[in-house]
């Protein structure tokens, strides 16, 4: 049914480290790795190794430059689904295949009755969704929803395979919709901010900006700091000479 | 957007299609039908045929067409469902209306032959005609992320296009087997007036349009200065950007309007009067069957703009500076 769920408390999502991601792609490519055997299987690959590869990836990497000559930084951006709580791509579909679980928020397709129009993936301003020439269908981040209450897997590892594999620990996920979970916490105390508000679409999953960086200007024009002799008298007068010395 | 050619030909046809069908259903109303039997078989399956080719094209785009059945359910929040459930709504009271005109009033020579349930079916017939198109037009209005489809001029648009190609097919129609019937210059003439002054509105709208999101706001990143792409995530192109990444020159995009306007709107308006002046002759009723052909397609090209034309929003992730 593409009619949105009353809103639970329950929303889970993503926190994303911009300060952290080094960009490095591995939560793209275990993505890959976990949805080419989870429920949105197969990730289909067309000319993998020719000259002109696509294929349906729920995660993509981008590289932004900001802002201009000492302030400028380069920013690794992870671009994926972000489980809006009023998401537009469940509403336009016609057939009921997209759809917003009301229990945890996490927003899915269910491929079998999906007649792959592509509204969708129209529909939403974030790019969340890739068509898959081959099946026909639509697909989209399942927020590894195969893992995250899989009970076959140990406890550590029920989190969406992206975040498991983080090497810089840029990615979190948790209850957004708890003000006192852990993903909540780290929003607050960062800044945590929502992708263009402006739509609409009140996305659940929170952006955590890169931290202020000292200027190089500041640094260079600091002086250097001088430090206070410490030794005791008891350390008798030639190591207070030495320390004197090196003060 | 991509322009793929099933959805223009689908919104075309089904456009024309529409429009002529309601304006056959308005005109028996009216008692205003031709009693020509000519002119009612061939408007019925004209009609008919453009609305069931358009549905079926519309098909060819989809990945599962098989499934199209489970199109039906969405309604509640779905354009596209709705458009579905209304085109198949559509087809009961145009249907029986048809028979009834076919094979009762025709053979009669009476329009009002049978009381009030003809009109009844001619009344729902144009409100359901008027209805599909309005949902036609809604799945791309309804459209937050495409700020070129948001625009209030599009719903305006598809109603005005549809009513002019359906005039404009129904006048070639009427010169070609019932002369005589001058309703429809009047009928064409509002059509062609509309459907400009709609089209001539969302260009200057869609023109001037800046959408709310940039790439500051797509990342959030624009609080610490201006954000440009240094590396896309993919090396070729994806999904996505095949799909919301078609672009259209501006030189171009200029060039095709002008042809637009030309067969959509001055080369209709121009066989139009040759067709009126030669009311009886044989170069009027070619005239109205080229305007209609030139009405269509003009429409054509206004529409693949209509798709080349449109930005999305997610662009602003691969470079683009505003969507």
């Amino acid at each position: 049914m593409t009619s949105l769920p009353t809103p639970t408390a329950k929303k889970l999502g993503l926190v994303i480290d911009l300060d952290t991601c080094v960009g490095c792609h591995a939560c793209a490519i275990n993505c890959k790795q976990w949805n080419s055997g989870g429920v949105a299987a197969p990730m289909t690959d067309i000319e993998p190794y020719g000259a002109d590869p696509s294929g349906v990836w729920f995660n993509r990497i981008h590289a932004f430059e900001v802002g201009e000559g000492d302030t400028g930084r380069t920013v690794h951006f992870p671009r994926s689904c972000l489980h809006c709580e009023t998401p537009a791509c469940v509403t336009v579909c016609p057939t009921g295949a997209s759809y917003k679980r009301a229990e945890d928020g996490i927003v899915l397709v269910d491929e079998s009755k999906c007649i792959g129009c592509k509204l969708c993936s129209w529909a939403c301003p974030y790019g969340a969704r890739e068509y898959d020439i081959t099946e026909g269908v639509m697909k989209k981040c399942t927020l590894c929803v195969d893992r995250i209450y899989n009970e076959n897997l140990p406890e550590a590892e029920r989190v969406p395979a992206c975040v498991s594999t983080c090497p810089a620990s840029a990615r979190h996920f948790g209850d957004l919709g708890d003000p006192g979970s852990k993903v909540s916490q780290l929003v607050a105390d960062r800044g945590g901010y929502a992708l263009m508000p402006e739509q609409g679409y009140a996305p659940v999953n929170r952006y955590l900006p890169p931290r202020q960086k000292s200027s190089c200007d500041s640094a260079a024009k600091a002086a250097p700091v001088a430090l206070a002799p410490t030794a005791p008298d008891s350390a008798g007068k030639f190591l207070q000479w030495i320390d004197r010395l090196l003060a | 957007m991509h322009p793929a050619f099933s959805v223009i030909f689908f919104t075309v046809s089904s456009g024309a299609g529409y429009g002529l069908l309601g304006l056959m259903a308005a005109y028996g109303l009216g008692d205003g039908l031709p009693l020509d039997p000519w002119f009612g078989w061939i408007g019925f399956i004209l009609a008919f045929g453009l609305i069931s080719f358009g549905l079926l094209s519309s098909l060819g785009h989809l990945g599962h067409p098989e499934r199209f059945l489970r199109a039906f359910s969405q309604w509640r929040t779905s354009w596209l469902s709705r458009e579905a459930v209304l085109s198949m709504a559509t087809y009961a009271p145009a249907g029986l209306f048809s028979l009834y005109w076919l094979f009762v009033a025709l053979p009669a020579r009476n329009a009002g032959l049978w009381p009030v349930l003809p009109e009844l079916l001619a009344g729902l017939a144009v409100i359901g005609c008027a209805a599909t198109v309005v949902c036609t037009a809604m799945i791309y209005g309804s459209l937050k992320p495409i700020a070129q489809w948001r625009s209030r001029w599009v719903v305006p648009n598809y109603l005005a296009h549809s009513l002019f190609t359906g005039a404009l097919l129904l006048h070639a129609l009427a010169m070609t087997f019932a002369p005589g019937t001058e309703a429809t210059a009047a009928v064409i003439g509002a059509g062609l007036v509309l459907s400009l002054i709609a089209k001539l509105g969302y260009w200057r709208s869609i023109d001037r349009l800046v959408g709310p999101s940039t790439p500051g706001s797509a990342t959030g990143l624009g609080q610490f200065g201006d954000v440009r792409l240094l590396e896309s995530p993919n090396t070729s192109e994806n999904y996505l950007q095949k799909e919301m990444g078609f672009r259209i020159a501006r030189k171009h995009a200029r060039k095709l309007r002008v042809l637009a306007l030309l067969f959509a709107y001055v080369l209709p308006f121009l066989l139009l009067l040759v067709s009126l002046v030669n009311m009886l002759g044989f170069w009027g009723v070619a005239a109205a069957v080229l305007a209609a052909l030139s009405g269509l397609l003009g429409m054509l090209i206004e529409r693949w703009l209509f798709f080349a034309q449109a930005k999305h929003t997610v662009m602003l992730y691969y470079g683009a500076p505003a969507a």
